[in-house]
């Protein structure tokens, strides 16, 4: 909030990725002036809210405006990120911010992407709970610290921010699984009531699917919700291999 | 053929047609659960959702369920819970309806636990409970109880994403982000299917269905400053208006007490379940002053009008004496990290304090729809015959907050919304299970009864001029938000609904000014608009013609609550805008009724 205040910034330079296939046109970036409310530290989603009035034809993804449905993951002056979260204090260069849409996906229109490459790999993971033992008639015991094992993966919002910004899943899209899918893997790994930690691994023991990553920690500096999926795949290859010894 | 916007009308020989057993529209809590038991079971079912459906605002829902589970108390009782419901809903929710959710919440509970959910743990390995607002133990008698079952403070998103991820292993078809503009409704009054059109492409469809689902959740966005998601924008509600079906209980809008100030964004109840509180600029916990026993675990409209008093009295904090203080810091960071890690985020962000050291300024903010599409025990749709009596509309359900069971009433309870939608989801999942079993027959629907659910549609595609829906849209907001807020006059709503009756005029005459086909956001939302002023119209008329104070409808001059002509729900048409009454339900089957006493807190 200080930062915008104390420069007394009052009117934003915006240049937005705009591509609409059906249009016959080539992608282009279009340049807007916003005036903002002045002293006020809005978010880069209510800056795009603001352009969207001038023209209502810039199309992109939002919902909650709290950083919790992971609806609205762009590229915010070179850096992924949630528009809704995401104050002009700490995305601005100068007076200037450039949105993109997610890099490595195709894009259906302006910062809207195909989600689909990013939810087959979800998918692969079997991402629900596989427990084959006759259930109780309350709820399946788990301690307090097996339940804290889940902490930090359970908590992801499939917003794309990691994968896309990850090098080995722009050249693997199909083979290798991601940051966010594998942190996903990692999770029901981790559940004490899950049974099928076996066949998980299994599932994963190629050469692409998990060693693809190289531990090049793009996807913990761009997940909003500060997760950290490079340590859920190094969890996983520490696994892999010691079944292998 | 795509809506390409070249002027050409849609008419039902230009849809494509998909058919399916069941439909739901809604990715929501309620419809994952419906579609869940669909799929299960092995018909084949689709889920209409206009975004992803981990986006849907289920995902939102912070502090818990509530649900006798015996866990933090192994002596708890539903019957225990049930009176609270119904003492917080001002004794106009359904006694029945309560009462089944009441008993048949833990079963529903511990099946998602068994699916996955990862809620908080006790020492024992139990589902870990917290207290909430308006919990009683022994029918108010024996204090405080801890009932709500929590997976920290980000219980919605992990029990969206537990039923999404059940939804994959079980089957479902998704058709996510498409949009859902009208029920196709047959000369026989039997709803069909819906008129939906995918968002990527701008195809158009006929959803054939044998059963429909309105899963849509709330409204929110009718007011200005709000809680809810920005795609809470009513969609069932006026496609259910629209089709001549009424709506109940409109009026019923649950302002929360601690919305971030300035924002709107909810911090959970559970904030003061844990231990917080309120203090107005002196400092006072003021909460103690208006509700002595519960202070400020007191129900939701209690706290709500109690925090604007203090504010009205000029005791607000702040440079414009418009905002309360909600006290975490004494709770340590122990407490606040490991069990409202994502309120610590969230005040952070909007709110630029961390609640570790520092008060969070807060307001009340528009939350939650009491009211909606009336239904019966199994989701069925009702209508009212002239005569007064229930009908059910065949072939179409609703459920979640869309739906007006009603377990609500005047005022909802903390952490009894997650139950509702996941009871209720199931309970009419599990009616269509049954009723496809028995083979239903619906007759079918003319291409008249097509072309009918397609004006909607067609006038804001062949829209050539005319207002812009932004403008009116903001000017819809503005209006609710100072004419039918927290506390409420005649004349300001009187006032109120002739502005109503000049926005509803704009609104058939919007201009779509893009008409493109490929993920044309502008369409959806001067679609989403056309829901907004069915919803707005509904509740300001309703809000007007309750002449009485009771729950959430607090009215400056009727302030007190009159059992003898309102002990009653309203039924609000749209094609007459006239209510009228409907008796409220007072035969559980199990328990004696709870009858109306004097609600303190």
């Amino acid at each position: 909030m200080d930062a915008i205040a104390s420069k007394s910034i009052s009117s934003i330079n915006l240049s937005i990725y705009r591509y609409d296939p059906d249009s016959g046109k080539k992608p282009y970036m279009q340049d807007l002036s916003i005036d903002i409310p002045e002293g006020q530290d809005i978010m880069v989603l209510d800056l795009l809210n603001m352009a969207k009035e001038q023209d209502p034809s810039i199309s992109f993804r939002r919902s909650c405006g709290e950083g919790v449905c992971g609806s609205d993951g762009m590229n915010i002056n070179g850096k992924n990120g949630l528009g809704c979260i995401t104050p002009l204090s700490e995305a601005l260069k100068g007076n200037k911010i450039v949105l993109r849409p997610l890099p490595g996906l195709p894009v259906i229109k302006d910062l809207i992407v195909d989600m689909k490459q990013f939810v087959d790999q979800y998918k692969k993971i079997k991402p629900y709970l596989i427990n084959d033992e006759e259930k109780p008639e309350r709820e399946i015991k788990q301690t307090v610290e097996e339940r804290e094992k889940l902490d930090g993966l359970y908590e992801c919002i499939m917003c794309g921010c990691c994968s896309t910004a990850c090098p080995s899943f722009w050249w693997n899209p199909d083979k290798f699984l991601g940051p966010a899918a594998l942190l996903q893997a990692h999770r029901f790994i981790s559940d004490s009531r899950d049974t099928a930690t076996e066949e998980r691994l299994d599932q994963l023991e190629d050469a692409f699917s998990v060693f693809k990553c190289h531990g090049i920690m793009n996807c913990v500096s761009v997940c909003p919700k500060g997760l950290n999926p490079t340590k859920a795949i190094n969890e996983i290859k520490k696994k892999l291999v010691k079944r292998a010894l | 053929m795509a809506m390409n916007g070249k002027g050409e009308e849609l008419d039902a020989s230009k849809l494509k047609v998909l058919e399916f057993d069941g439909i739901v529209v809604g990715g929501g809590g309620s419809g994952l659960m419906a579609s869940l038991q669909l799929a299960q079971s092995g018909f084949k079912t689709a889920v209409v959702s206009k975004v992803f459906p981990t986006r849907s605002h289920t995902v939102s829902a912070q502090g818990g369920i509530t649900c006798a589970i015996q866990s933090a108390d192994p002596d708890d009782d539903w019957r225990w819970h049930m009176y609270d419901t119904v003492k917080g809903s001002d004794f106009i929710g359904d006694q029945d309806s309560i009462e089944y959710m009441c008993q048949e919440g833990p079963k529903a509970v511990f099946e998602l636990e068994h699916m996955g959910l990862p809620f908080s743990r006790t020492e024992e390995g139990k589902i870990y409970q917290r207290a909430f607002g308006g919990q009683s133990k022994d029918y108010g008698k024996g204090g405080q109880a801890e009932r709500t079952c929590a997976a920290a403070d980000r219980t919605g998103h992990a029990l969206l994403h537990t039923l999404y991820q059940a939804n994959l292993k079980a089957g479902t078809n998704f058709l996510s982000e498409w949009f859902a503009v009208d029920l196709v409704k047959n000369g026989d009054n039997q709803v069909v299917g819906v008129i939906a059109f995918e968002i990527e492409t701008g195809e158009p469809y006929f959803l054939k269905s044998k059963a429909t689902v309105l899963a849509t959740g709330g409204a929110g966005r009718i007011y200005q400053t709000t809680s809810n998601a920005m795609i809470n924008t009513g969609d069932g509600t006026g496609m259910v208006l629209r089709a001549g079906f009424p709506v109940q209980d409109m009026e019923m809008w649950q302002f929360h007490p601690t919305g971030i100030y300035g924002h709107g964004t909810l911090v959970t109840e559970g904030c003061r379940g844990e231990g917080g509180y309120l203090v107005n600029k002196d400092g006072e916990r003021f909460m103690e002053r208006y509700a002595p026993n519960y202070k400020d675990l007191a129900s939701r409209d209690v706290v709500a009008r109690s925090m604007m008093l203090e504010i009205l009295e000029g005791r607000g904090c702040g440079p414009d004496a418009d905002h309360v203080y909600l006290k975490l810091d004494h709770l340590g960071p122990e407490i606040v990290h490991k069990r409202l890690p994502g309120i610590t985020e969230l005040s952070k962000t909007f709110a630029h304090v961390d609640p570790v050291e520092h008060p969070i300024p807060v307001v009340p903010t528009c939350h939650y729809a009491m009211g909606g599409i009336p239904t019966n025990v199994h989701g069925q749709v009702l209508t009212q015959a002239t005569d007064g009596t229930d009908n059910v509309v065949h072939g179409l359900y609703a459920a979640g907050e869309a739906a007006c069971v009603s377990v609500h009433g005047g005022n909802r309870l903390g952490g009894n919304s997650l139950l509702d939608l996941i009871v209720f989801g199931r309970s009419a999942g599990l009616h269509i299970e049954n009723a496809l079993k028995d083979g239903i027959t619906l007759s079918k629907a003319t291409n008249d009864d097509i072309d009918q659910a397609l004006v909607n549609l067609n006038r804001v595609n062949i829209s050539s001029t005319g207002e812009d829906v932004a403008t009116v849209k903001a000017e819809l907001q503005k209006n609710m938000q100072l004419n039918f807020g927290v506390f409420r006059t005649g004349d300001l709503m009187e006032k109120g609904l002739v502005e109503l009756e000049n926005i509803r005029e704009k609104t058939h005459n919007i201009h779509l000014t893009d008409k493109s086909s490929r993920f044309n956001t502008a369409r959806v939302e001067a679609l989403e608009l056309l829901n907004l002023i069915e919803v707005a119209q509904a509740t300001a008329v309703c809000a007007n013609e309750r002449k009485e104070s009771r729950g959430a409808h607090a009215r400056d001059d009727f302030q007190e609550r009159d059992d003898e002509n309102w002990l009653k729900h309203s039924i609000y048409f749209a094609d007459t805008k006239e209510v009228t009454k409907r008796d409220v339900n007072f035969r559980p089957k199990t328990v004696q009724a709870f009858q109306p006493i004097v609600r303190s807190y």
